[in-house]
């Protein structure tokens, strides 16, 4: 039986207080996040189990009890608070999947402070814009990504303290670093955890803005009751569940749903630090016998890639419960993954701002391949009509996807940008930047963005991001940025570009060009296509129309080009 | 030819996509599988060769195993520059 059980009749019946309830929270109580990872999981029984497994590419392997996930990350918090950090100063945790971040990130918001998770593979100049936004007094690395952040350390003035997780004690330290061991350091058995309450901030996560830089979605602690009712309903996560979510903590989901959804369920979780590889993807499921499993599109279509064979040399009869986010998953990817693997990878959809699924398939809920199922529990989901701003008043026609922005995990500002935010906003509905389609029975079918944003394997980039790195290489005058259809990650990032005077459009250049914004920003900033060109289609009043350049791509039509500048 | 390829793809791969310099790459390190390079990344590789070595390497023979070590590189580059010659 499904922890669910009928979708219809929850719906029917719904309200959050039942999360409450569970989580034996009541209005207007203290609520930290950090506390309901760790510390009540010890208080109900909990202190022995298996909290955490990790394995990296070695083969090397770690496990963490529930108490050991208190006290290490009573130990993080000491620290900190040691070093001044107080309540709502931002702490970014810029490591690859090591338990240091899984922990860390308990350990921050037990004092109060906000955590900051930010993608190990970002270059120094995404770094930058982030830590500059955030004002970051504190940031949590390994000793392999400290050089990115000493590159910039000098336009950090706010940043006080690098505390470097893996120090070896040979490599001398640098201005404001700290070395910091977790089994090393002396077990902090009692930590008096920061009384905050269910409007106190939490998390701070970067997206993707279509026009300006990234911004940095606030969250607060409680979140905590959306993330633990859906990751209830939607991943089943049940208490004998050995549970892996693939996703990076530098992202929503890796936060959300694989550090605190899993620990605030007392549940076992695993963890791959290591890059893709279909083999060494269904060994970890065979060997740590994964039951529940959450993954993304672009991963399940490289599996699909492997074929089927390859699924045969493994025992994956652990698995019974599949489900996939961060991209639509496509109906051939569901129906591969019943045939294969005698279950559907069951597609849900949320966004950073929401910080949780708010659009499902549900376990014991019919599986239509290719649909973003219902609206979750709770949650009030329609398609809107752009052109008045009203809901549709029949199904079946393409709009904006919207929600009435009233659950508890709902970011609850952009940090320091409430224009920002307020934008999101039409006629009281918040408007996500995806179009879809309701059918006759209320299932959701995903249309495409409303905007510029690049969804790259499930991951936001910014046009206007990786138009500004561009520019900032000595050989390009301007640059156009847009998505370009691709088989295995839905989209790639594909970038026009004029050239000053003096340099010539080459192989060596194209491949120079990608690495520079590699660097700078990540590889999936990178564009994977460079098409050099004499000129750029331009407005009468010089702006660059990227959508002519995005229809060339999709094969779409051009529509409207009367604003276009005259060669 | 073999012992020169290694090397210029070792360089490489250490000057463009190691961030820590303080473990020098072996021939046999798992580049994808151990996260060194991403599949997004491998992608600006893959140009690195068909640039440097004048070929083309059609997107189903770029794969994730294919690119996985310095070794497994010097072989596929070796096959499509023999398939050229």
């Amino acid at each position: 039986m499904s922890n669910i059980g009928s979708y219809d009749e929850r719906v029917r019946t719904f309200d959050w207080s039942l999360a409450e309830q569970e989580l034996e929270y009541t209005a207007g109580a203290g609520l930290n996040i950090g506390w309901y990872c760790s510390d009540r999981i010890c208080d109900k029984g909990g202190a022995d189990k298996l909290a955490l497994l990790w394995e990296n590419a070695q083969g090397e392997e770690k496990r963490y009890t529930y108490d050991d996930v208190r006290v290490y990350s009573n130990a993080v918090g000491a620290v900190l608070r040691r070093l001044g950090v107080e309540r709502g100063d931002r702490v970014c945790l810029f490591m690859d999947k090591v338990p240091e971040l899984y922990i860390g990130v308990v350990g921050i918001l037990k004092i109060g402070a906000i955590a900051q998770p930010l993608f190990s593979a970002f270059g120094d100049e995404s770094l930058l814009v982030r830590l500059s936004n955030a004002e970051t007094s504190a940031v949590l690395t390994q000793k392999k990504h400290a050089f990115k952040v000493r590159k910039i350390l000098d336009k950090l003035p706010h940043l006080k303290h690098i505390v470097i997780v893996d120090h070896d004690g040979k490599t001398p330290l640098k201005d404001r670093e700290v070395p910091f061991s977790l089994e090393g350091s002396k077990a902090v058995e009692n930590l008096e955890c920061f009384p905050t309450k269910a409007e106190s901030p939490s998390v701070l996560h970067y997206t993707s803005g279509t026009t300006g830089m990234p911004k940095g979605v606030q969250h607060v602690h409680y979140s905590l009751i959306s993330q633990f009712l859906t990751a209830k309903w939607v991943l089943d996560l049940q208490e004998s569940d050995i549970y892996w979510c693939t996703a990076d903590p530098g992202w929503v989901t890796g936060t959300s749903y694989g550090i605190i959804a899993p620990f605030s369920l007392g549940v076992t979780q695993c963890v791959l630090d290591a890059g893709f590889s279909t083999e060494a993807w269904y060994r970890f499921i065979e060997k740590n016998r994964i039951s529940m499993w959450y993954s993304a599109p672009t991963a399940i279509r490289s599996l699909m890639k492997g074929g089927d064979e390859i699924v045969k040399k493994f025992d994956l009869s652990s698995l019974r419960h599949l489900a996939s986010v961060g991209e639509p998953l496509n109906s051939e990817a569901v129906v591969w993954s019943e045939r294969v693997f005698g279950r559907p990878f069951l597609d849900t959809y949320w966004q950073t701002e929401t910080g949780c699924i708010v659009i499902s398939n549900y376990p014991g809920m019919e599986v239509r391949p290719g649909s973003m199922g219902k609206p979750f529990p709770g949650i009030t989901g329609t398609i809107l009509d752009p052109s008045r701003n009203e809901p549709y008043p029949a199904p079946g026609k393409i709009g904006l996807v919207a929600l009435k922005f009233d659950w508890p995990s709902r970011m609850r500002t952009y940090w320091r940008n409430e224009e920002a935010f307020q934008k999101k906003f039409r006629n009281n509905w918040y408007i996500t930047g995806d179009r879809a389609r309701v059918d006759q029975d209320g299932y959701y079918w995903f249309a495409g963005r409303d905007d510029d944003i690049i969804n790259t394997a499930g991951h936001l980039v910014s046009p206007f991001e990786v138009e500004s790195a561009l520019l900032e290489h000595p050989a390009v005058a301007e640059s156009a940025v847009v998505s370009k259809p691709d088989p295995l990650n839905l989209e790639v990032v594909k970038a026009y570009v004029t050239l000053k005077p003096g340099f010539a459009a080459s192989k060596d250049l194209d491949l120079e060009i990608m690495n520079f914004t590699r660097k700078r920003l990540s590889p999936l900033a990178m564009p994977q296509e460079i098409e050099f060109v004499d000129s750029l289609p331009k407005t009468r009043s010089g702006k660059i129309m990227r959508r002519l350049l995005h229809a060339k791509e999709w094969g779409e039509e051009i529509g409207d080009t009367s604003t276009l500048e005259n060669d | 030819m073999a012992e020169e390829l290694k090397d210029i793809i070792l360089t490489y791969v250490t000057k463009e996509y190691l961030e820590d310099d303080s473990e020098p790459l072996t021939y046999d390190a798992p580049l994808i599988s151990g996260g060194i390079v991403d599949s997004f990344s491998m992608v600006s590789l893959k140009r690195f060769l068909e640039n440097k070595y004048q070929i083309s390497i059609p997107d189903d023979e770029a794969t994730p195993e294919a690119f996985d070590s310095v070794n497994k590189i010097v072989s596929l580059v070796e096959r499509f520059v023999a398939k050229k010659a």
